[in-house]
């Protein structure tokens, strides 16, 4: 029973452990899944010459980068033996502290989803159009660049 | 012909503006992002990549569509 069709991926600001809390209890109706993993991407209070990121503000060029999400699933599926998958991306503001990114994959056996997040995880980092702008506690600011 | 520009992220400053519209004669990607440097000078130093159709195309790509995206390095995550 896979669950492949598109979702919609954006969430307007911070995503609550509420969320990933009950995203999670929903699929213990799912008997077949024996291995669950999850990324979680949190904002981190970065040091950058003496000021402290206080939040990341995220836009996104939202048409392309559901096309590109949507990919990413397909290919994650057409790779590994996923019995479904996730994907969560703020929009807007997002507090130090706070997730901004939550991948959920579930299969019946563990070595598969430690590499199919690995996968998912890259993919969204190197091929989605989001954009993250680093505030500042000074309300200054600077846009994030990924290594 | 009437061209739809986006601009996102760090772009959105150098242009002052997240879309515009240009009239615009020629056929070829790289022909429009000339006339861009022209208007914004600064753009010219910024790394940007360019959609068309929600896909990534090299500048030299023809223009297929009236709506063209610049897009500043990814820091989704």
């Amino acid at each position: 029973m896979s669950d492949k069709k598109s979702k919609n991926v954006f969430i307007k600001g911070a995503i609550s452990s509420e969320f990933i809390g009950n995203s999670i209890a929903k699929h213990q109706t799912k008997t077949s899944i024996g291995a669950h993993n999850i990324f979680l991407g949190q904002v981190r209070a970065d040091l950058v010459n003496n000021k402290t990121v206080s939040a990341i503000e995220y836009t996104a060029y939202e048409d392309m980068a559901n096309a590109k999400f949507h990919e990413i699933r397909e290919a994650a599926f057409e790779k590994f033996e996923l019995t479904c998958m996730h994907i969560y991306h703020s929009l807007g503001t997002v507090n130090v502290g706070e997730i901004c990114l939550f991948v959920f994959v579930s299969s019946p056996h563990r070595k598969t989803v430690f590499d199919a997040l690995e996968f998912i995880v890259e993919e969204i980092k190197a091929n989605v159009p989001v954009f993250g702008k680093e505030i500042f506690e000074d309300n200054s600011h600077q846009w994030k660049v990924n290594n | 012909m009437l061209i739809k520009i986006k601009y996102f992220g760090l772009l959105t400053e150098v242009t002052n503006c997240q879309e515009e519209t240009i009239d615009f004669s020629g056929n070829i990607i790289s022909e429009l992002l000339e006339l861009l440097f022209v208007k914004y000078p600064n753009l010219k130093n910024k790394e940007f990549q360019v959609a068309q159709n929600q896909e990534l195309v090299p500048v030299e790509a023809k223009l297929l569509s009236n709506e063209i995206v610049l897009l500043p390095p990814f820091s989704g995550g």
